[in-house]
């Protein structure tokens, strides 16, 4: 099965292979292309750039930490850093290269030619990348004032009024909101676009009820960026105005409201949590049935469970300011909707296990990743109700037990996930396999690393070591944390370093991977890989949530158990 | 016998066009971002700490909120006209659409002048200065971006590109029409209804 096409008719055998390209003309496909592919792989491929250097933004800040009254690098550096690292994970890699997957693919699964408007798709791309650049740029073109300083340094929610004009002088903030706006804008088109395609470009028989769940969740996270990355867009058009046309809308001394802006960027900030997370379930989902070689647990109690998370996560903004002094009432309210949430999310672990269970489980790198995400995201999950009760969270808000609780999330969860989708798909995108071996040792140099990172930093949160503190003194007690949590970081340097080298090895080196090297059930699996341009010669017909299991099973079709 | 069939689709498999469910997100994407300067207007009612007030200075558009309005009507007309292939009736329609448009601009524009060399009120005036621009304003964008591509839609019309098979496009434009009118409900009630 590894090496013919399941799905004959797939490809076109008639053209002829064409002479190789000129460097300039390849450069020129790349550049002008609107095909949903290369667009997707530019995305993860901007977005490993980004991941590199946010990474070594987190790297300069371990060393700065590691030990008490340390001064390897000046306060504003520090500060420039974390902003920098967060705005970029959030902005410019942990959206890419979700979308990115999305964009390569949502089509495939779908058994469609591209997106809905590949053009668009293009002009998305595009001015994201762009925003991306625009951060950056800001190391040489930020200092616009003498002394002023060079890239954003106001933390990555960049609270009122420190924003404001007088307090942040220079031009740092406004590449920091120019190029979250452009970000923005890329954010919504492309999720536009993949509404769109899911809503408008199902093959024939692709019902809703049988799209793969990695695309319903796709679809529940765009619709999610419809209303959360809307407002985020308004509060930098506002702050904008405040900085450029001196307006007030964040200006306490004339009347303005800091608190206001708490609350946009939170509305925006904690749907954003689950933007991020969604696309990551979609990849277990994917993954996990396959290595188990049994069909997803509990279809609808999955989708149901998406949906659930997706509305209540839009009323769960103002745990994030607890602190602020909102009541009783609305500390009421946000601790009871954010304890909620954890029930659709347990649902869904509930569901992943059953699917492993009684399971015929192949320990692939890809499976191994999604494995420790469970376990990973469980534990992140109780740090989280823990942080939701208000009261807990007064003592440790601000402090390095929720830096940990999020990156437990953000890493543990979505990073896992999306190294075990870069395992699973890589040989439909290169049509090479990644090797397992170096695979493995990027697996458990990343997990020690990880835990030893991540795991610690919680102690030093509980003792009361607050968040963006530049150094702390030597009778602290948080010395030996602090050194454990930075030892970890080495570790996850080798690991990526392991990845990286993985991906370009095996890129060049890799073997022949086939059209379904894993003998998986959905759609991308059925024509070549690398996919052709057109995806599918034919326009596929499917009767199932399986479409492969029933080509491969033609005696005991998945049909037959549909409801 | 395989249950992925390679032959040609079922002609019973229509799905919904891909204009109307773009447009439909834009409009909910556009919506999220109206409902913030919404919210933020409202917010700010009566905090200013220095003068005009909205009482003081604002006058209620009627004008303009009527052609505004009614511009909606002229843009569905256009539309029923091209599915009708009429191409002549839809360029008539097109360009009341445009006329009705452009004189709301207008009033916005004189109610503006006026704001600004009456009243001294700016955007930096107070927060009143700083919602009031930047709500209306957002709207007025979004009016200028519409009148835009009617405009080209006119254009095409007039220089006969146009035929019954461009009506989903320009149904699509109307749908963009029909919103930025919607909007004008909110932000008319808002401002000057309730914030007066």
């Amino acid at each position: 099965m590894a090496d013919s096409l399941p799905l004959t008719g797939a490809i076109d055998l008639t053209s002829a292979p064409k002479a190789r390209p000129l460097a300039l003309e390849v450069l020129h496909a790349w550049v002008t292309t609107v095909d949903h592919k290369k667009i997707g792989l530019m995305y993860i491929g901007y977005a490993l750039v980004f991941l590199v250097i946010a990474g070594l933004e987190a790297v300069v800040m371990r060393l700065q930490l590691a030990v008490p009254e340390n001064s390897l690098v000046s306060p504003q550096v520090f500060n420039r850093m974390f902003t920098m690292h967060g705005t970029t994970m959030v902005f410019f890699v942990g959206m890419p290269i979700l979308f990115g997957f999305g964009n390569y693919l949502i089509p495939l699964m779908l058994g469609a030619r591209d997106m809905a408007f590949p053009r668009l798709n293009a002009f998305s791309f595009w001015i994201a990348a762009f925003g991306g650049l625009l951060l950056y740029f800001s190391f040489l073109g930020g200092d616009g004032l003498y002394g002023a300083g060079t890239a954003p340094d106001v933390g990555w929610f960049a609270y009122a009024p420190l924003t404001a004009k007088v307090f942040s002088p220079g031009h740092s903030t406004d590449y920091w909101t120019l190029g979250i706006l452009l970000s923005g804008v890329g954010t919504i088109g492309t999720a536009l676009n993949i509404v769109t395609t899911i809503i408008a470009l199902r093959c024939p028989g692709m019902k809703l009820s049988r799209m793969p769940l990695l695309v319903w969740l796709y679809f529940i996270t765009c619709c999610m960026v419809f209303v959360a990355v809307g407002p985020l867009t308004a509060a930098q058009i506002m702050l904008s105005i405040d900085r450029y046309l001196g307006g007030h809308f964040f200006d306490t001394q004339a009347g303005g409201s800091a608190v206001l802006w708490m609350h946009f960027f939170w509305i925006f900030g904690h749907p954003e949590v689950y933007i991020l997370v969604l696309p990551a379930f979609g990849f277990a989902n994917e993954i996990i049935p396959v290595f188990s070689r049994k069909a997803i647990f509990g279809y609808p109690a999955m989708v149901a469970a998406t949906v659930a998370i997706g509305f209540i996560s839009l009323s769960v903004w103002a745990h994030h300011m607890f602190t602020v002094g909102l009541g009783p009432g609305a500390n009421t309210f946000f601790t009871l909707a954010t304890m909620v949430i954890a029930v659709p999310t347990g649902i869904k672990i509930f569901n992943w296990i059953a699917t492993l269970s009684g399971g015929n489980i192949r320990f692939t790198v890809a499976m191994m990743f999604c494995v420790a995400f469970l376990f990973q995201f469980l534990v992140a999950g109780l740090t989280g109700i823990m942080l939701s009760a208000s009261p807990f969270d007064w003592q440790l808000s601000g402090s390095y037990f929720v830096v940990a609780h999020f990156h437990y999330v953000l890493v543990g969860a979505i990073l896992f996930t999306i190294f075990a989708a870069f395992y699973y798909w890589f040989p439909k995108m290169s049509g090479r396999m990644l090797d397992e071996t170096l695979g493995k040792w990027h697996f458990w140099l990343f997990l020690i690393g990880f835990h030893l990172t991540f795991d610690f930093m919680h102690i030093p949160g509980v003792l009361g070591m607050p968040r963006r503190i530049y150094t702390y003194e030597f009778d602290r007690g948080w010395g030996v944390w602090n050194l454990i949590v930075s030892c970890g970081v080495i570790f996850q340097v080798v690991a990526i370093g392991c990845f990286v080298f993985n991906l370009l090895r095996s890129y060049s080196k890799g073997r022949i991977a086939g059209p379904d090297p894993w003998d998986a059930w959905t759609l991308e699996w059925s024509t070549a890989s690398p996919p052709p341009v057109y995806n599918f010669a034919t326009i596929p017909t499917v009767q199932s949530r399986r479409p492969l299991w029933d080509l491969k099973h033609p005696e005991d079709p998945d049909s037959n158990y549909e409801m | 016998m395989s249950t992925v069939s390679t032959t040609l689709p079922d002609p019973s498999w229509t799905l919904p066009s891909r204009g109307l469910v773009g447009i439909a997100c834009l409009i909910v994407a556009e919506s999220a971002v109206f409902i913030i300067f919404v919210v933020a207007y409202i917010f700010y009612l009566g905090k200013s700490i220095s003068g005009p007030t909205p009482h003081d200075v604002l006058d209620v558009p009627i004008i303009g909120t009527i052609c505004l309005l009614s511009s909606s009507l002229t843009v569905y007309l256009a539309v029923r006209a091209l599915r009708k292939n009429k191409v002549r009736l839809c360029s008539l329609w097109l360009a009341a659409t445009v006329l009705l448009g452009s004189i709301f601009l207008a009033g916005t524009a004189r109610e503006w002048y006026q704001l600004i060399y009456q009243h001294g009120l700016t955007i930096r005036t107070n927060l009143f200065g700083t919602t009031f621009y930047s709500l209306v304003g957002l709207h007025a964008t979004h009016v200028i971006v519409g009148l835009i591509m009617l405009t080209l839609a006119l254009v095409f019309a007039l220089l006969g590109r146009v035929s019954e098979a461009n009506a989903g496009r320009l149904d699509v434009l109307s749908l963009y029409w029909h919103f930025v009118d919607a909007v004008w409900v909110v932000v008319f009630s808002v401002v000057y209804i309730l914030g007066r």
